[in-house]
């Protein structure tokens, strides 16, 4: 019985309601329900079909089992450390302090790609090597590379096609053929890639082999200038020969071991070689190799002194993506480099939640305590 | 229908407007990147790089408005408002002075104690404010997602509240803040404001 409203309840009480109009209080409602519509809509929640990064790695997770605490992918891995000396040559197209002729120090680390942490150990399995340079001005850069010449696929949908056409069919525990074969016949650039993949045979192990960036990248220097480029680490070990097959070779960690025997002989090379570009190399797509003879600018020495198991060690809890760059080093155009780091956080964000387990890679005692000085956390 | 205004409102002051409104669009920008960003692969990099730098500005400012909202107080809430509203009205500005400096904090402890290193532009860097640390980087990165839309959250509920007084309940709390004005004559009978 409104007998006599107050000054505040005709302003803020259900009458203020019954007087304002329909469209005004529309208006309000628009406002807010539209602007939350959008939220949803630029979260992917009312394009769940989408492919975001929590989906790519969900299909690892599908396709691998659940490994909680490893990455979900190079998930079986070792820990190393060690210096890089630059030479100067490479301030030629990068101002980015690692190319002085001066010494950084770093740690990386060595892994299988696949996304089991137990897997044994095969020459056919991509290898690959993840760098993190402490540069002396503060700056940080990481690299992930891997011992093949081109990578299987040009973007994140192809990856993530080519993961659920190669999940092992529980039936046979091999990839269905079928399903190989269709994905191949829709990504023609796959069927290419993995042609010169194959032309080169794998080296025998992780120390004699060469391990490339696959992705291009863009070089600046100190004068603005902007040079495509793509890198790689060229072993100094000279090839080892393969293991005769019956040698007694049933160690599922045979290649992590050998890494560390022939780490304790003494520390192991490599060469930072730059890959320099010329107009037209396709930048964009890391199926395509660069025509052979492209400048390959030899930039400093990376020196491997020690290695350490996961836990022990710094790479553990790092996530090696392959756009934490100094100035001076820039993304190309390429898709993967944006999808990669997006899908690398995806997966360092859920293992740094999860409880950890027991890395395969374990090293012999003697190395343990001579590294656990050697790598303080 | 006649407006049921019957004081008129003072400003706040400039200073404020200006702040508010530029930080209104920055945050509502921030939100709506961050959510896209961890949902678009393609786009990942590129808004990370704007979101850093951004983030950090709104840290900045967001403290600098804390200064200047003791040095320029906001002008009072009408003197007839209900208590109830009152006091939903200074809460939720509490809530969002948290949010606009919790956000941007947890965002940068998560990169902190994710080991990465905090480039805001080129060789620029912010120093890491918590050490490495896998658990402390889980639980940042979490209460920065939740403390994100709990942000948003606010912010839908302010956007809701000042609609209201502009087309509800007509009070000329709206108008303090989305005035134009250089400057009001200060109105003794009625104080509007609370931001
Ligand atoms: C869209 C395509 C790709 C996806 C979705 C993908 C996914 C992943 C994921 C989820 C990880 C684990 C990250 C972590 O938890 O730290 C990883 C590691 C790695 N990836 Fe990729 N990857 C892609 C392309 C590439 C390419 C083109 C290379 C080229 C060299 C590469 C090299 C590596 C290396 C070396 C590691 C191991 C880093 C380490 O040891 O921590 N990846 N990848
Ligand atoms: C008011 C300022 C900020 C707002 C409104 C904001 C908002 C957001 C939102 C909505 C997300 C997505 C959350 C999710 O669903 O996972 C996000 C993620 C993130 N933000 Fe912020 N943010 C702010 C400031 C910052 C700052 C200052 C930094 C760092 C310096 C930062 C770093 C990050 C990182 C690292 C992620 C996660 C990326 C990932 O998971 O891959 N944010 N932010």
């Amino acid at each position: 019985m409104p007998a006599q409203t107050t000054d505040s309840s005709a302003r803020y009480g259900l009458a203020a309601l019954r007087r304002a109009s329909w469209l005004n209080l529309g208006i309000v409602a628009a406002a807010v329900a539209g602007t939350a519509g959008a939220f949803a809509y630029a979260g992917g929640w009312i394009a769940p079909h989408r492919l975001s990064q929590g989906r790519i790695i969900d299909r690892f997770e599908q396709v691998n089992g659940q490994h909680p605490g490893f990455r979900r992918n190079h998930a079986k891995g070792l820990c190393f450390a060690g210096w890089f000396d630059g030479n100067g040559a490479g301030e030629r197209l990068s101002k980015a302090a690692v190319f002085r002729a001066e010494r950084t120090p770093v740690f990386g680390r060595f892994a299988l790609a696949g996304g089991q942490p137990y897997q044994a150990d095969m020459a056919a399995t991509v290898r690959s090597m993840a760098v993190n340079f402490a540069l002396t001005d503060g700056e940080i850069w990481r690299t992930g590379m891997n011992n093949i010449p081109v990578f299987p696929v040009r973007d994140a949908a192809g990856f993530y096609d080519q993961l659920a056409a190669s999940k092992p069919d529980p039936a046979t525990g091999k990839p269905d053929p079928a399903r190989m074969a269709e994905f191949l016949a829709a990504h023609p650039e796959t069927g290419r890639a993995l042609t010169l993949i194959k032309a080169q045979p794998p080296t025998t192990g992780f120390a004699d082999a060469s391990y490339n960036s696959l992705n291009a990248f863009r070089f600046v220097a100190a004068s603005g200038a902007s040079t495509p480029v793509r890198w790689s680490m060229v072993a100094d070990d000279p090839l080892q020969a393969a293991q005769p097959a019956n040698s007694g070779s049933a160690d599922p960690n045979r290649l992590f071991d050998a890494l560390e025997s022939r780490v304790e002989r003494g520390p192991v090379r490599w060469h930072l070689l730059v890959t320099v570009g010329q107009p037209g190399d396709p930048t964009n797509d890391a199926t395509v190799p660069w025509p052979a003879d492209r400048e390959r600018l030899d930039v400093g020495v990376l020196t491997v002194k020690s290695v350490q198991g996961e836990a022990q060690g710094d790479c553990r809890d790092v996530n090696f993506d392959p756009l934490i760059l100094p100035d001076g080093i820039a993304p190309s155009d390429d898709p993967l480099l944006s999808a990669r780091s997006a899908a690398y956080s995806e997966s360092f964000t859920r293992r740094s939640g999860e409880p950890k387990s027991p890395s395969a890679v374990q090293l012999s005692s003697s190395q343990l305590s001579s590294n656990a000085e050697g790598a303080p956390r | 229908m006649t407006s049921p205004i019957t004081t008129s409102p003072t400003l706040f002051p400039a200073v404020s407007r200006l702040l508010h409104w530029l930080m209104a669009a920055m945050i509502l920008a921030m939100l709506f990147i961050g959510i896209g960003m961890v949902t678009s692969p393609d786009w990942y990099h590129w808004l990370l790089s704007v979101h850093r730098p951004l983030g950090a500005a709104i840290l900045v400012l967001a403290a600098l408005r804390l200064l200047n909202r003791q040095l320029n107080p906001p002008p009072p809430l009408p003197r007839d408002m209900p208590f109830p509203l009152r006091v939903m009205a200074h809460l939720s500005h509490i809530v969002l002075y948290g949010l606009m400096l919790g956000v941007p904090l947890a965002g940068w402890g998560a990169l902190s104690a994710g080991g990465y290193p905090i480039v805001l532009y080129g060789s620029i860097h912010l120093p890491p404010i918590l050490p490495h640390s896998a658990a402390l980087y889980t639980a940042l990165h979490l209460a920065h997602e939740i403390l994100a839309l709990l942000l948003f959250a606010t912010f839908l509920a302010h956007l809701g509240a000042a609609l209201a007084h502009a087309l509800v309940f007509r009070d000329g709390v709206f108008g303090s803040m989305a005035s134009l004005k250089a400057a009001a004559p200060p109105d003794p009978a009625s104080g509007v404001g609370g931001d």
